[in-house]
């Protein structure tokens, strides 16, 4: 089980240096373009753009190039935004940070538990009008684009309502940081995290009906049954712990994706500044040092969920545990 | 029908597979499975060679490397004469037609959207094997050949029951007209009383056809009607080769008297030998006598070397030290 | 075997079950009645689609009450079970009827450990500690013959060959001491050295433990070896029962004569050609309204439109319109004997 766990770390290592390679390849490789004159952005004059050819090593062969580029993104941290000239990118991605991972872990927590609820009940009283009504609300949660009810949300929360009793708690919009204010960074997320787990809920609600209700064909459901186990044990015991598999993986895609920036939509409603709004900013103004820190960052993210699911699905099935 | 003068079909020489299980890109990972293990065994035109084993003996991996659906990891595969060994797909094409697999579950072969006109057209069609105009002719004579009436060719598989799709399923490897079958367990999925028309159905078409069979299942019962010869298989080797009813009037290898004897009958017999525990790893085989960890007769010299398999006089090839009745 | 004085462990009645499908409403079993008695060990024979396990699921509640229905009447030790509530029904099963299923690998849940399937078993239906369960698991383990019990408790079901899970799940079954087993093919998934080992397991279990045993099978063989008495099932309905004694010896109903017929032989002259039950075994959807077997049987007369007298309650009979003479007649002609 040890050797599983390194095996899969080292695994995870290796992947992330092949996507670091290719996304350096895909910007500073591509044939017919000049890295230097891409790096200094659009206007740049002439001199800047040999500047920057001998900063980055651009004479040099390309896996020096690499190496060079990796040492200013990683050790020296110094790779500067050319739009918003003498920014350093690492200090801005690692200022995101917090506020995407805010958004997402909370909105986690509540889409797992709403899943997990929804799937269970529903698949509980299979056939059922509550089914058939958890069914419909969870494909209503799947439709609704997430800007048009983050949007209703603040027009609630943040108009409407605002000066009523409900939702005269919800502050303005923003991010407040947990270290500081926690209580206010709660408040300020609740909105947000539901918004966000709506969706979430509706399909993880679905697909984990659909497993359970696999499961319940399954033969070991039947033994379970045999035995004499509650209702409640069969479904929490047996036939839950099977179909945990499917929404571990799902999981571990999507929380990646999101945190990598794809909860872009959700931060621009909210106003909230993290990674999406970081890298849809620096792809506007095609800001080629930002977007390449963006980039490997969400692939990090990307890989390390898939990595905790692969360590989650070895805890969770032992047929797992030899292969 | 007389196997020692017809001339080989098909001829495996210290045939091998292995499997690599639980490989990755790191290096030294991954684990040696000897699913067979240097198998030599010829097949006689108009033979009928029953292959039997448990679970795990390495018949069915065979089966699938005479056919060539496996690459063999070592030895020699030669069909007609030809070496066929490391043949590439092209070499291959006009063999493939003339040896043909039949496998347990058919429908998994069969394309639930289309008819069985379709079905078993298919073939005719994609090999050119009839012209066009005849195909119609050939598919009705098909299903007479598989005993199912003509009026059933609009039919979609999901239609018919298990033993008519195991019909289909001869038909579509009859219409390539092959000289070879290779039956990987292909009643044991029917019920009792439907499994005997198909074993018949086997046995009238070899008589009609002059196919060749390698047939093989885990129901000895089934192997004695159709085989003309019997193999046993064991943890990847031929422990015991021989004529179908000699063979099982007096079995010379331990393992294949314990494997009768497990049957269970309907009219009384002998005592029974049971045998203790489980088939070895093939990850790891015993060092000596692959049966050595649980045969009854197993002496230290079992443990200590493998036996080779040896003919007799009588054609019976036997893989043992100490072989029964010698 | 049957004594009529003494209560029956299981007594079923007219037991008929049907489900509800596209195509309306299927009867699967139709009329099947039969007792078992304490220690018995009866073997129910019969195809896919002859209603063998669902006669018996529908019994312990395990078919799906939403599609199927069932009617008539089963007593356990006297009581009635049938549309008892589930959780009175709970208290049964597993403790006094326990269920060996056939596939042991896909019948134990992948993602806990032989031992603590047991163990929830034992607990469930006993107020004892986990580590007195414990102890009694792993003697349950020793008991089926597990090498390694200590070992094998804490495996995971994937990690024990075919012939060692079907010994675990045995071994899971005989948990609470049942007065009655009740063994769905629990020999078909393995090869047969290894099924010679389980059916020597089960014997031995019904002498140390006197539990009933109800085997169902399509294998005859299996039957001849353990079985006191057999019921042959065909399209939902029990065609023929006697002791095993009584029905290998002198088989009565044309079904039975053909599925011991069809079974190639591994010993004796070997014949030309199989004798085989031409046509295929109805499914429920399909199932004549006469006798079920006369499309298929090669015996059929007029009479055979309508259904045959019902068995007796006892002794040997089979449900076929033939009478004695005529039976006799047939069974002693070449093609039927065997």
């Amino acid at each position: 089980m040890i050797t599983a766990l390194i095996r899969r770390l080292v695994e995870m290592l290796f992947v992330m240096f092949g996507i670091s390679v290719m996304v350096f390849l895909i910007f500073f490789a591509t044939p017919g373009s000049d890295p230097a004159a891409r790096i200094a952005g659009r206007n740049a004059s002439q001199e800047t753009v040999a500047q920057v050819r001998l900063d980055f090593g651009f004479d040099k062969p390309l896996p020096v190039q690499y190496g060079l580029m990796m040492k200013r993104l990683f050790v020296d941290q110094d790779l500067k935004s050319f739009v918003n000239r003498g920014q350093n990118v690492v200090p801005q991605v690692i200022e995101a940070t917090p506020v995407t991972l805010s958004l997402v872990f909370g909105a986690a927590v509540l889409w797992v538990l709403g899943g997990l609820a929804v799937g269970v009940v529903a698949a509980a009283v299979q056939g059922s009008l509550l089914d058939k009504g958890l069914m419909v609300l969870a494909l209503i949660g799947v439709s609704m684009p997430v800007f048009w009810f983050g949007e209703v949300m603040n027009l609630i929360t943040q108009a409407r309502l605002h000066d009523t009793w409900m939702f005269s708690w919800v502050p303005a919009l923003g991010y407040k940081p947990l270290t500081t204010a926690p209580w206010e960074w709660f408040k300020t997320l609740v909105i947000p995290w539901i918004t966000l787990a709506v969706l979430y809920i509706g399909i993880y609600g679905r697909v984990l009906r659909a497993n359970l209700v696999e499961a319940y064909q399954e033969d070991f459901i039947r033994t379970a049954r045999a035995k004499g186990l509650s209702p409640m044990r069969v479904m929490l015991r047996h036939a839950l712990r099977v179909s945990l598999i499917p929404f571990i993986t799902m999981f571990g895609l999507d929380f990646g994706v999101l945190v990598g920036g794809s909860a872009l939509l959700t931060e621009v409603v909210f106003g909230l500044n993290g990674i999406g709004h970081l890298t849809y900013t620096a792809l506007l103004n095609l800001d080629l040092p930002m977007i390449l820190a963006t980039v490997i960052y969400a692939a990090f993210f990307v890989v390390l969920a898939n990595a905790v699911v692969d360590v989650l699905y070895i805890f969770i099935d032992p047929r797992m545990r030899e292969a | 029908m007389i196997p020692d003068t017809a001339s080989p079909l098909i001829e495996a020489r210290a045939l091998s597979k292995r499997f690599t299980i639980g490989k990755t890109f790191m290096p030294g990972s991954g684990k040696q499975v000897h699913a067979v293990n240097e198998v030599s065994l010829t097949v006689s035109a108009g033979e009928t060679v029953g292959l039997v084993g448990e679970s795990g003996s390495g018949k069915s991996t065979l089966g699938r490397c005479l056919t060539r659906l496996y690459q063999p990891s070592g030895g020699q595969l030669l069909f007609e004469g030809v070496d066929i060994t490391d043949a590439t797909m092209s070499e291959l094409l006009p063999y493939r037609r003339k040896m043909q697999m039949i496998f347990q579950d058919p429908s998994a072969s069969l394309n639930p959207r289309r008819p069985v006109r379709e079905l078993i057209g298919e073939p005719l069609r994609v090999h050119k094997i009839r012209p066009t105009a005849e195909i119609g002719e050939r598919i009705e004579e098909l299903m007479g050949l598989v005993g199912l009436p003509v009026e059933y060719l609009d039919r979609y598989p999901h239609e018919f029951s298990g033993g008519q799709r195991q019909r289909i399923g001869i038909a579509r490897a009859l219409a390539m007209e092959p000289r070879l079958i290779v039956a990987d367990e292909p009643v044991s999925a029917l019920d009792v009383s439907v499994q005997a028309q198909i074993v018949n159905l086997f046995a009238d078409l070899r008589d009609r056809l002059n196919l060749t069979y390698v047939f093989i299942a885990h129901d000895l019962g089934v192997v004695r009607q159709v085989s003309t010869r019997v193999v046993v298989m064991y943890l990847g080797t031929i422990v015991e080769s021989g004529e179908t009813e000699s063979l099982f009037a007096a079995p010379a290898h331990p393992y294949t008297e314990a494997l009768l004897s497990a049957i269970p009958r309907m009219t009384a017999s002998g005592p029974r030998i049971m045998l203790e525990g489980d088939l070895p790893s093939p990850i790891d085989p015993p060092r000596g006598c692959v049966f050595s960890t649980r045969c009854p007769r197993a002496t230290a010299l079992c443990r200590e070397t493998r036996p080779a398999l040896t003919a007799r006089p009588d054609g019976r090839q036997v893989a043992c030290h100490t072989p029964i009745g010698a | 075997m049957a004594n009529p004085d003494q209560p029956a462990l299981l007594e079923v009645e007219q037991l008929k079950v049907s489900f509800a499908t596209d195509r309306g409403r299927v009867t699967a079993i139709n009329d099947v009645s039969f007792r078992i008695d304490e220690g018995e060990f009866v073997a129910i024979v019969g195809e896919s689609g002859s209603g063998k396990t669902v006669s018996l699921l529908s019994i312990l509640g395990l078919t799906d009450p939403r599609t199927t229905s069932v009617e008539g009447a089963a007593h356990f030790r006297g009581k009635p079970i049938l549309g008892l509530k589930d959780s009175a029904l709970r208290k049964i099963r597993g403790k006094e009827i326990a269920f060996i299923p056939q596939d042991p690998l896909t019948a134990m849940t992948p993602v806990h450990t032989i031992g603590w399937q047991i163990v929830e078993q034992i607990r469930t239906h006993q107020s004892i500690s986990a580590a007195a369960a414990r102890r009694r698991a792993v003697e349950l383990l020793d008991e089926v013959g597990l090498p390694n019990p200590e070992a094998a408790f804490g495996r995971y079901p994937h990690q024990l060959s075919g012939g060692m899970r079907q010994r675990a799940v045995i071994a899971m079954a005989l948990s609470c001491n049942p007065a009655l087993l009740i063994a769905d093919e629990p020999t078909t998934a393995l090869d047969v050295t290894v099924q010679a080992q389980v059916l020597e397991l089960l014997k031995r279990l019904r002498r140390d433990h006197g539990s009933a045993i109800v085997l169902i099978t399509h294998d005859m063989g299996v039957v001849a070896e353990v079985a006191d008495r057999v019921m042959v099932m065909y399209a939902g309905r029990v065609v023929e029962r006697g002791t095993a004694r009584e029905v290998f010896a002198a088989p009565q109903h044309p079904y039975t004569w053909g599925l011991i017929a069809s079974i190639p032989p591994v010993d004796g002259p070997r014949p030309h050609r199989l004798p085989s039950i031409a046509g295929t075994p109805p499914t429920p959807a399909n199932i004549p309204a006469g006798c079920g077997f006369a499309p298929r049987c090669p015996h059929r007369f007029a009479a055979c439109d309508s259904l045959p007298p019902r068995l007796p309650r006892d002794g040997h009979g089979a449900f076929c319109h033939l009478d004695e003479a005529t039976r006799a007649r047939l069974a002693a002609a070449p093609e039927t004997a065997r």
